[in-house]
């Protein structure tokens, strides 16, 4: 039995693991690396997908649209609410539309709906590019003259680049009224009144730096996702595993942007 | 259910394999391989699991690269052609996997079109229509055009991934364990569409399998894959008759007395 021999090695002792562990890390830091090289040679060369990024946009603003829905408004309200005590005691009542505005417009509306979107969206591309793999439906795609790379791994990280942002647009519009119906609620602001404070402390650069903190995060996202999945290993563990992983690392990222384009943001100001 | 008689072409090689070699970490999967297919021939790669059979035909389509040796499927090598060469040459190839591999997002109907869409531009709808319809009768399941994957049985399944392989007309086949897990009945319905493919396509297969009445009734010549190399190959016949350890069990298991 000369195949068994060969195959079966002795147990890794504990030092060996941690080194495994740690060139590991940085072996997989290699390969994003490479597969995030590899989404911008291959995203600018035509055929250009249209139609299946057109889907998957659609599948991305479906797949979270409710939830954000829900959260935002919830977040909206609930930020509201518990910022006027504080307000209050400083007799600032009136800057409370002022302070929801800079609150969701800077920081709560891109962050909020990209873990959102990393929990419902990245998930589920992690979860079904990993059965794809499994399964070998990704290895059927490119015998039979697809480029799965292409149709499937640079289709999603364009919608989810796209997309994010005009959700996290969208989250923003609901956030603020969450809020405008708590203050319209309590100290009867007029909608015109409310809107007129909302947009007064904003600048461009809020705009600016939330617009490419949500694109950042789409591509993130997707990215991330994509990659779990793709590269998932064989078997179904794997795609639970990418799934998983997917979230965790997307969400973990997503923090770590937001804290360096805020700091980069900041130098504008 | 005997084979009628092949027409093969023993001067033309459509797949043409040399001093392969290919291991996975440690474990040489592959240990200098030689084979020759030829025109209009079934030939069946019999071996025990884990031999690399199934490697053996990811080279054959490019999916995996080769450390060592060469690869020349209608008369161009795989190992050294440009990407899209690859991809012009995948489409004249037919592969159905071990598991079938169907697009589980998708309708068997949508499944099918998949190739078709994808690599015939300019093709009209009823033209998609005609070609879907044409090789689902060819493997008898024209009522599952819109059904999903997941409806479908094993056997089923195995075969919609066989009509979707034949839709782009492929002048090679290779069949991955074709008739793994099904009913005997199921297994002789297979082999039977394997052996029609080959007649009414004029197609040139390899056929991996464990199953030896598959091996009979389809194969115009088989070869065993042992130890990482071909050591036995020819007839039926000439293959199990000897007393080899290694190859014995393969022909006792499957015909009992
Ligand atoms: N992508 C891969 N990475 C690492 N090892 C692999 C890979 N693919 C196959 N192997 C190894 O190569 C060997 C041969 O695998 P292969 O799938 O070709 O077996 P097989 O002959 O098709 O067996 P079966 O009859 O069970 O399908 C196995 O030991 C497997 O572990
Ligand atoms: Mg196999």
């Amino acid at each position: 039995m000369d195949t068994i021999k060969s195959t079966t090695r002795p147990a890794p002792s504990r030092l060996s693991k941690i080194r495994d562990k740690i060139s590991g890390f940085f072996i997989m830091m290699y390969r994003v690396y490479a597969f995030i090289l590899r989404f911008f040679k291959e995203v600018f060369v035509p055929p250009y997908e249209f139609k299946e990024v057109l889907r998957q946009c659609y599948e991305v603003g479906v797949r979270s649209f409710t939830l954000i829905s829900l959260t935002g408004f919830i977040v909206g309200v609930i930020f509201t609410k518990q910022s006027r005590p504080s307000l209050t005691e400083f007799g600032a009542t009136s800057w409370l539309p002022s302070l929801v505005s800079i609150a969701i417009m800077r920081a709560l509306a891109p962050l909020v709906t990209a873990l959102i979107a990393a929990g419902k969206v990245g998930s589920s591309i992690g979860a079904e590019l990993g059965s794809m793999r499994v399964t070998e439906q990704i290895d059927a795609m490119e015998v039979s003259g697809t480029k799965p790379f292409k149709f499937l791994v640079c289709t999603r990280v364009i919608a989810t680049t796209i997309t994010i942002p005009i959700l996290a647009t969208y989250t923003a519009f609901i956030a603020l009224l969450g809020g405008y119906l708590n203050v319209s609620q309590n100290e009867g602001t007029s909608y015109s009144a409310f809107m007129e404070q909302v947009f007064e402390p904003l600048t461009f650069i809020d705009f600016y730096a939330s617009l490419i903190k949500s694109l950042v995060f789409g591509f993130t996202i997707g990215i991330v996702g994509c990659y779990q999945g793709y590269n998932s290993t064989k078997g179904t563990e794997g795609v639970g595993k990418a799934a998983n992983g997917a979230v965790v690392t997307a969400m973990f990222i997503v923090f770590i942007e937001e804290v360096l384009i805020v700091q980069m943001a900041g130098w504008f100001r | 259910m005997k084979k009628q008689p092949s027409h093969i072409d023993k001067n033309n090689a459509v797949i043409s394999i040399r001093n392969l070699k290919k291991s996975f970490a440690d474990y040489d999967v592959l240990r200098g391989i030689d084979l020759d297919l030829y025109q209009g021939e079934n030939l069946v790669v019999l071996g025990r699991s884990g031999t690399g059979k199934s490697v053996l035909i990811k080279l054959v389509s490019g999916l995996l690269k080769p450390d060592e040796g060469s690869i020349e499927v209608l008369g161009k090598d795989v190992t050294a052609i440009s990407d899209r060469e690859l991809q012009e040459l995948r489409i004249r190839i037919g592969f159905s996997f071990q598991n079938s591999a169907l697009y589980d997002s998708m309708t068997v109907r949508k499944n099918l079109e998949f190739p078709l869409v994808r690599n015939r531009k300019g093709i009209t709808r009823s033209e998609i229509n005609t070609s879907v319809e044409t090789v689902l009768d060819a493997v008898g399941l024209s009522q599952t055009i819109n059904q999903m994957p997941s409806e479908l049985s094993g056997g089923q399944r195995k075969r919609i991934g066989i009509a979707r392989t034949l839709i782009l007309n492929p002048e090679i086949m290779l069949y991955d364990e074709p008739t793994a897990g099904l009913d005997p009945i199921t297994c002789i319905e297979i082999n039977e569409l394997i052996n029609e493919v080959q007649q009414r396509f004029h197609t040139s297969s390899i056929i991996i399998t464990h199953d030896l009445t598959c091996a009979k009734m389809t194969g115009d010549r088989i070869a065993m894959l042992l130890d990482g190399q071909f050591q036995r190959t020819g007839t039926f016949e000439e293959v199990f008759d000897t007393d080899d350890s290694r190859v014995k069990p393969f022909y006792d298991y499957n015909f009992i007395e």
